[in-house]
């Protein structure tokens, strides 16, 4: 049995909020750099080459990608031979507020959404959530800054089963009509199908993790990402918004089991500064096991 | 749309104005304040009270825009347009009191669109997420007001060839119909 300190996971947290911020992921640039040549629409297109020298110039001089640094979520996988203790997250909030600070990065979390709508100023607390695995081996740690104006074009609607498929692509389709502008497309869309009204929400927004240059876990999925990418990039919204035929990157759709009268949808938007990484903690926790300290 | 891009100076000439269509790519040089959400509830109590615009906003452009701090020895790390639909609820009051331009992201309502023609003002659509690139484009920043607001409070800033697109132009078209 393994024990993941909460200094472990702060540490992990604070190295990675800095580089997320400012250097665009990999698989998200690659997507970039292969619209501006695939784009139609030449307005399409000089958006396009502004991210991409955007991206460029944040990674050269370490500033942020966008001026919307996102609040920061933590959430951690572990498997049957990963304990943790309810205080696994205490030290997560404590590297939050040093990275913005030291990092020069945007506070805006503001106090209760209600009934005190005064900044924290140090961008805590993060948002932070736990699933467990019946396998062993596993332990990994997934990180998103997440930007307002994204999430606040994202939806849930309880679907009916009867209305099937095509009220996902109908909604999906509506959605990014009416909110994708908002999103700053090209957009990765994270949809969930299933579980309950609560849960639903939570797929999409994993659903999100799955890097652009890896396939579905299976050919239903693949395919049904691949009907809803073709029907959204043929609205026309395009880059930014200002038309063209690059409105998403891709489409990420992660389903579960829900109940015989429900058909929960939920759509979380990924704007074009994707900022999120997986860290696999599994290494990290052996060496320190290794030391002596952590095996229990 | 033409294929020219506008270089436009700040404070804008409402007749310039007139020559610009929904789509028309622009070059804005000048003086702009940045402002958004919380502050925009701050600006409209002051308006409703005084009858006027204060802090010299009467023929002025305003920048949704909530900035990092400081980096690479620029006033701003990044800063770029939030979503600008937030702002519908006080866009028409403010372009009635003098304010000649908005910048933002994203669809606005027909009430904005209606105060765009009325009012001979326009709204500025910019890229968002390009804040990197457009923080190259900020000269100077300066705090008005509204300080406690944090990245929310009320700036004045001189940019130099900040590139925006027409999102609404005077006759009231739209580039996110377009």
């Amino acid at each position: 049995m393994y024990f993941i300190d909460p200094k472990l996971l702060g540490d992990v947290v604070y190295q990675a909020i800095p580089t997320l911020a400012c250097v665009l992921p990999d698989d998200v640039l690659t997507s970039l750099t292969q619209a501006l040549q695939t784009e139609t629409s030449s307005r399409g297109k000089l958006v396009l080459s502004q991210l991409l020298e955007n991206a460029e110039i944040a990674a050269q001089d370490r500033v942020p990608l966008c001026q919307d640094t996102g609040t920061v979520w933590v959430s951690l996988e572990i498997g049957s031979d990963i304990a943790v203790t309810g205080e696994v997250f205490s030290q997560v909030n404590d590297a939050v507020a040093q990275a913005y600070e030291e990092a020069h990065l945007r506070k805006s979390v503001v106090r209760d959404a209600l009934f005190d709508r005064t900044n924290t100023t140090n961008n805590t607390p993060a948002f932070c959530d736990i699933h467990p695995h019946d396998e062993p081996g596993v332990a990994r740690c997934h990180i998103m800054l997440k930007g307002g104006g994204s999430d606040n074009a994202s939806r849930v609607v309880m679907l009916t089963p009867g209305a099937g498929k095509q009220a996902i692509v109908d909604e999906v389709l509506a959605c990014v009509r009416a909110k994708g502008p908002n999103a700053c497309p090209p957009l990765i869309v994270g949809i969930g199908v299933g579980a309950t009204f609560d849960k639903v929400a939570g797929l999409a927004k994993q659903a999100l993790m799955r890097p652009l240059n890896e396939e579905a876990p299976d050919e239903q999925t693949a395919a049904f990402e691949a009907e809803l990418k073709e029907a959204i990039n043929a609205l026309g919204v395009g880059p930014a918004g200002l038309g063209g035929n690059t409105t998403a990157f891709d489409v990420r759709v992660k389903t579960a089991p829900c109940h015989i009268a429900a058909l929960p949808l939920a759509i979380n938007m990924g704007c074009s500064a994707m900022r999120r990484v997986t860290v696999d903690l599994m290494p990290l926790i052996r060496a320190e096991a290794d030391l002596g300290g952590a095996h229990v | 749309m033409s294929d020219t891009v506008h270089r436009l100076q700040l404070p804008l000439d409402k007749e310039v104005l007139k020559t610009l269509r929904a789509g028309d790519a622009c070059l804005l040089t000048g003086p702009m304040y940045t402002l958004r959400d919380a502050g925009h509830i701050r600006l409209l109590a002051e308006l409703k009270e005084q009858g006027s615009l204060p802090y010299g906003l009467s023929g002025q452009t305003i920048f949704y825009a909530g900035p990092t701090p400081p980096s690479a020895n620029r006033p701003f790390g990044a800063i770029g347009p939030t979503t600008a639909s937030r702002m519908d609820f006080a866009a028409p009051a403010l372009y009635e009191a003098g304010i000649v331009a908005t910048l933002g992201k994203g669809r606005r309502s027909e009430e904005v669109k209606r105060a765009c023609v009325e009012t001979g003002s326009v709204y500025f659509a910019s890229v968002g997420g390009a804040a990197a690139l457009l923080a190259k484009c900020i000269d100077t920043a300066e705090l008005i007001s509204y300080d406690e607001l944090g990245t929310e409070a009320l700036r004045k800033i001189t940019v130099v060839d900040f590139p925006v697109f027409v999102g609404i132009d005077c006759q009231g078209n739209d580039v996110y119909d377009v």
